[in-house]
């Protein structure tokens, strides 16, 4: 068995107003994933692929080692997917779920249960329809924890929660993380949530992952670099040289490819640095997404 | 359990470098001494609440610098190495003197000139001292 957790080649799926192309993704057992893109390019999409409740029209889907194309029903024991929209009985009691979900999930752990009880601050009598958007989010979260999951599939987890139910929901999050077995791939607009938990990360927009490394490389790669520029140096001319921000005396420029030899390789040109400055991965993200949309256009214009 | 240390959201330092530092400053004030073990990377991503290779990150650069070795299977110790309490903080004092010297540069200040700046801030030393921390 490979100690991929997740491993999709090429998977194409066509709508009539939206196309996923060719999306590869690659997650280590025990190592979380960030899943990062604007609302509508194809995060969810994704998601269900990997769930095994949309089928592809191509490519291939293995979750934690089953082909998700022929074997969704032996993964799905061992998948836990929690979303906003996660159907729980509004007249019910969390306890009355709690025994639903352990009638039917053998692997179902009692005393991880009551501990999560106990952290979230939620009692078993309290009826579904009376709970706070946080407490829902934390009910269903319990609710799939406590089946032990091989993998964790998180739409939004933390989007509006308060900063408390916030740090419990992360700290439960890492906790999973204790077993090397155990992985979780997550989606969030929280780009700081992604860029503290997240060992790879995925950015998709438009349909098509634009890139997906692990975090360090991607913070690790980019810079802002704040310059002064001769006048008679062309800024299109630097390798690397992604996006080139001019403001009078001072340009400040971003590079994909930082590294020692290329600063002293543009300073070759006459450039003088100033100071370079690590991104967060919010910016990183931007400046990704840009210059992927650059990208396309040319290559619909050519 | 109390996390080792706490890392600052606010730092706008990559979190591996504050991971590093941290531990450099463990070693320095003595916390953690010569053959100390340390925590094992997944238990001290999971105490911060930061991811695994963010850890891995910190140890490997450590590892590279000689502060700390890995024994295959065992887990991560401080490294043997006489004062390396002093030879860290020697560090620290060099790296702030590398940005003295950039900033300087920028002013177009001589070798001469930074000497003079430095004692005529020591000459105010009761104001730095009251000063101090608080940027």
């Amino acid at each position: 068995m490979s100690n991929l957790a997740l491993n999709l080649n090429n998977v194409s799926i066509h709508y009539p107003h939206f196309d996923l192309k060719n999306v590869n993704l690659k997650l280590e057992s025990g190592s979380i994933m960030g899943l990062i893109g604007p609302n509508g390019a194809g995060k969810s999409t994704t998601i269900r692929i990997l769930m095994g409740l949309l089928l592809p029209d191509s490519g291939d889907v293995e979750v934690l080692g089953y082909n998700m194309l022929t074997d969704a029903d032996k993964a799905r024991w061992d998948i836990g997917y929690a979303s906003e929209d996660l159907r729980l009985y509004e007249k019910m009691s969390i306890g009355w779920h709690m025994q639903f979900i352990k009638d039917m999930f053998p692997k179902w752990d009692d005393t991880y249960a009551m501990d999560l009880l106990t952290k979230f601050d939620l009692k078993p009598e309290l009826k579904i329809k009376g709970l706070s958007h946080g407490q829902r989010v934390k009910a269903s979260l319990l609710l799939i924890l406590a089946r032990r999951p091989k993998l964790l599939v998180l739409d939004e987890p933390t989007t509006g929660l308060d900063p408390v139910a916030r740090m419990e929901t992360l700290n439960e999050m890492m906790e999973i993380l204790r077993d090397e077995d155990r992985s979780i791939i997550f989606s969030s607009h929280n780009t700081a949530d992604i860029e503290q938990l997240s060992d790879q990360i995925t950015f998709i927009d438009r349909g098509h992952v634009v890139n997906s490394n692990d975090k360090e490389s991607f913070i690790e790669s980019w810079r802002r670099i704040r310059v002064s520029i001769p006048d008679n140096v062309n800024t299109s001319q630097l390798q690397h040289m992604v996006e080139n921000h001019n403001n009078f005396h001072t340009d400040v420029l971003l590079t994909n490819h930082y590294s020692n030899d290329l600063m002293t390789q543009w300073k070759s040109f006459g450039i003088e640095i100033n100071s370079i400055e690590a991104m967060t991965l919010e910016e990183i993200f931007l400046a990704e997404v840009t210059s992927s949309r650059k990208i396309v256009k040319q290559e619909t214009v050519l | 359990m109390n996390p080792v240390f706490i890392l600052s959201q606010k730092d706008s330092r990559p979190m591996y470098l504050q991971i590093i530092e941290q531990i450099k400053n463990k070693i320095a004030v003595g916390d953690w001494s010569q053959g100390h073990k340390l925590p094992s990377i997944r238990e001290l991503a999971i105490s911060l609440r930061v991811s695994v290779i963010t850890v891995k990150r910190a140890y490997q650069d450590l590892e590279n610098e000689q502060v700390i070795y890995t024994q295959q299977g065992k887990g991560s110790y401080v490294a043997d190495g006489e004062n390396m309490g002093i030879k860290l903080k020697q560090q620290e004092l060099d790296d702030l003197l590398i940005n003295v010297l950039k900033t300087a540069k920028i002013l177009g200040m001589t070798e001469q000139e930074i000497t003079q700046r430095i004692h005529s801030l020591q000459k105010n030393k009761s104001i730095n001292e009251q000063g101090e921390g608080y940027e």
